[in-house]
């Protein structure tokens, strides 16, 4: 029987090779944020004057979202890839061969992970271009990269525990909206001191989006922010760890076999 | 499973299939399988054949392992399905009833992919993908993208993958459904080759009449989850017996006048559309006496065959209805001789 690493390799080349084979997919994801981050910039400098504002640079302050909103996008990508192949009856197929569930998972992932440090990368680098200076410095550019990266595999275990428990592609794209939502009743867009609307304020201080996003924006604007940084860490592990461990639930009744 | 591990063989067939009173209920108590006995020698290739929902393609997943039995045992290759899924699974391949294939990976990707999980070294599954790719008449289209086949490229695609670990059984689950004879041809010829030249038992489910007759050493016919039937084709036709005459009434109206008259030289049987069917009491050398007995009515058939048995017939004799989709087939197959209107 092959080892559970080269399982995954074999699973993660797949989801890959799936993933550039599809530009439509792959364009949209990366490039949607992008041109949501360029009208904001272009429409939004004047928040900047706002008493407590973090930076005069609205860019600086946009180019979180990029990294979160790829994630959001990674995470229905691998959701719907995986629902596809319930959908199909490829599951059935790789059911029949002695592949480990915990590697099917890790292995699909990947393809989220790759689409998010991809997306990361050309989000750093645009933003870099375009005059945003990272207070982190090069080190912080790294620890952005992983950052986004435990987001996506975060957001894509989401999508992957609804594929597994929906066996629907549609039931997944319909998860699209509902977190797009989450993620405006976040910090998003307003650093939560300056929400002024309580109940607004209250949902963004109890939403785990908030604090992702400001452990990202600390590494552009404020620099080394410990604190930022281990609670979005630490929720975006723990999201992950709890969906995957849902995922792991939810593929012992999708792939049932004796 | 100790035996397995020590590398024991069972003492059963080792890629036989034997299953005793198998049963499968769903929520709501519908029995997809209610009871079966089945006994597939090694080296056999068995036809499974049923209408569509009899329970064929439940019986292959439980025989697969994908699908815990409710009640009833089954081994494969010496292994119980329902306790030594593994060893079971070790053991078969299986192309199920849609080739589920990534349409974005190539056919040699997807022999990599397959030979991978499987175990293959990487040298042996090249070697092996390739060969199998050949077999199949693929290689010109190994290294294009399984979106551009054709249904019958991929279900061939299909049963070279199922056949990637060498698998001492092979579940193949309608695996023509949907494509065009010449296609249906060259797949019959592959699984064929599969049981005469490499012993490899094969577990065969259709829906489609001539294919269980062609291609299957025995055939068991299932309806409504119980298997009503099962023997050569040969002996099961053989045990019809006698050819139904099938005639068109050239007016709808006189229907129950043809009724009427065939009804003399025999049982009346469900036929095609439009037609009136019966078993002939006496065999092929009636249907001039039938002739004469229409015209002398004054009844004017557009059309009247006369087919030898079939195992539509035999299904027909054992549920009391046509297998679905087949009549027209089976009747498309048998001499007609046009009689009015022509």
């Amino acid at each position: 029987m092959l080892h559970a690493a080269g399982q995954v390799g074999l699973i993660a080349r797949r989801s890959i090779q799936r993933t550039l084979r599809q530009p439509a997919m792959v364009f949209p994801t990366i490039m949607f944020p992008l041109i949501l981050l360029a009208v904001n910039a272009s429409g939004l400098t004047a928040a900047t004057k706002i008493p407590g504002f973090p930076t005069d640079n609205y860019l600086s302050f946009g180019l979180a979202v990029c990294f979160m909103q790829g994630a959001l996008f990674a995470s229905t990508t691998a959701g719907t890839e995986l629902a596809g192949d319930v959908e199909t009856g490829f599951m059935n197929r790789l059911s029949l061969t002695p592949l480990r569930g915990s590697a099917l998972i890790a292995g699909q992932l990947a393809g989220a992970v790759f689409v998010c440090l991809l997306g990361a990368i050309i989000y750093l680098t645009v933003g870099l271009i375009f005059g945003v200076t990272l207070a982190s410095g090069f080190l912080g550019a790294v620890v952005l990269i992983v950052l986004a990266v435990v987001i996506g595999i975060a957001f894509g275990a989401i999508g992957i525990w609804l594929a597994l428990r929906t066996g629907s592609a549609e039931a997944v794209q319909g998860l699209f909206p509902l977190l797009f939502v989450t993620f405006f009743l976040s910090s998003i867009n307003l650093p939560r001191n300056l929400i002024a609307t309580d109940w607004f304020r209250t949902i963004a201080d109890w939403n785990p989006v908030s604090y992702m996003v400001e452990g990202v924006r600390s590494l552009i604007i404020t620099g080394w922010d410990g604190e930022a940084l281990l609670k979005a860490f630490l929720i975006a592990g723990g999201i992950g760890l709890i969906a995957i461990l849902a995922s792991g639930s939810a593929l012992k009744h999708r792939m049932e076999r004796t | 499973m100790l035996n397995d591990a020590l590398g024991f063989r069972p003492m059963a067939p080792t890629n036989g299939i034997e299953v005793h009173g198998l049963v499968r209920e769903f929520k709501g108590g519908i029995r997809a399988v209610d009871g079966i006995d089945i006994s597939v020698a090694p080296g056999e290739i068995y036809g499974f054949l049923g209408p569509n929902g009899a329970g064929k393609s439940t019986t292959v997943l439980m025989l697969t392992t994908l699908l815990p039995p409710t009640a009833g045992s089954a081994t494969v290759a010496g292994f119980d399905v329902a306790t030594q899924g593994p060893q079971v699974r070790s053991r078969i391949g299986a192309a199920l009833q849609e080739a589920a294939l990534d349409n974005y990976l190539t056919g040699r990707e997807h022999m990599n992919l397959q030979g991978g999980l499987q175990g293959l070294s990487k040298a042996d599954r090249r070697s092996r993908g390739t060969e199998l790719l050949e077999r199949v008449g693929l290689t010109e289209a190994a290294d294009r993208k399984v979106g551009g086949y054709s249904g019958g490229m991929k279900r061939r695609l299909d049963l070279a993958l199922a056949l990637i670990h060498r698998p001492s059984i092979i579940f193949l689950d309608e695996p023509t459904t949907g494509l065009d004879p010449q296609s249906r041809a060259a797949l019959w010829e592959d699984v064929g080759n599969l049981a005469k030249d490499d012993g490899v038992t094969v577990f065969l489910t259709t829906q489609y009449l001539e294919e269980a007759d062609v291609l299957a050493h025995r055939v068991g016919i299932i309806d409504a989850g119980k298997i009503v039937a099962e023997d050569t084709p040969a002996a099961l036709k053989a045990g019809i017996g006698r050819p139904t005459l099938e005639a068109v009434p050239s007016d709808e109206s006189e229907r129950g006048g043809f009724e009427r008259v065939l009804e003399k030289f025999g049982e009346l049987v469900p036929g095609a559309i439009n037609a009136v069917a019966v078993r002939l009491a006496e065999g092929r050398g009636e249907l001039v006496e039938v002739v004469r007995a229409l015209d002398a009515e004054g009844l004017r058939p557009a059309q009247i065959e006369v087919h030898s048995p079939t195992l539509d017939d035999v299904f027909l004799a054992k549920t009391g209805r046509k297998l679905e989709g087949e009549g027209d087939e089976a009747l498309a197959d048998a001499a007609a001789i046009p009689v009015a209107g022509d």
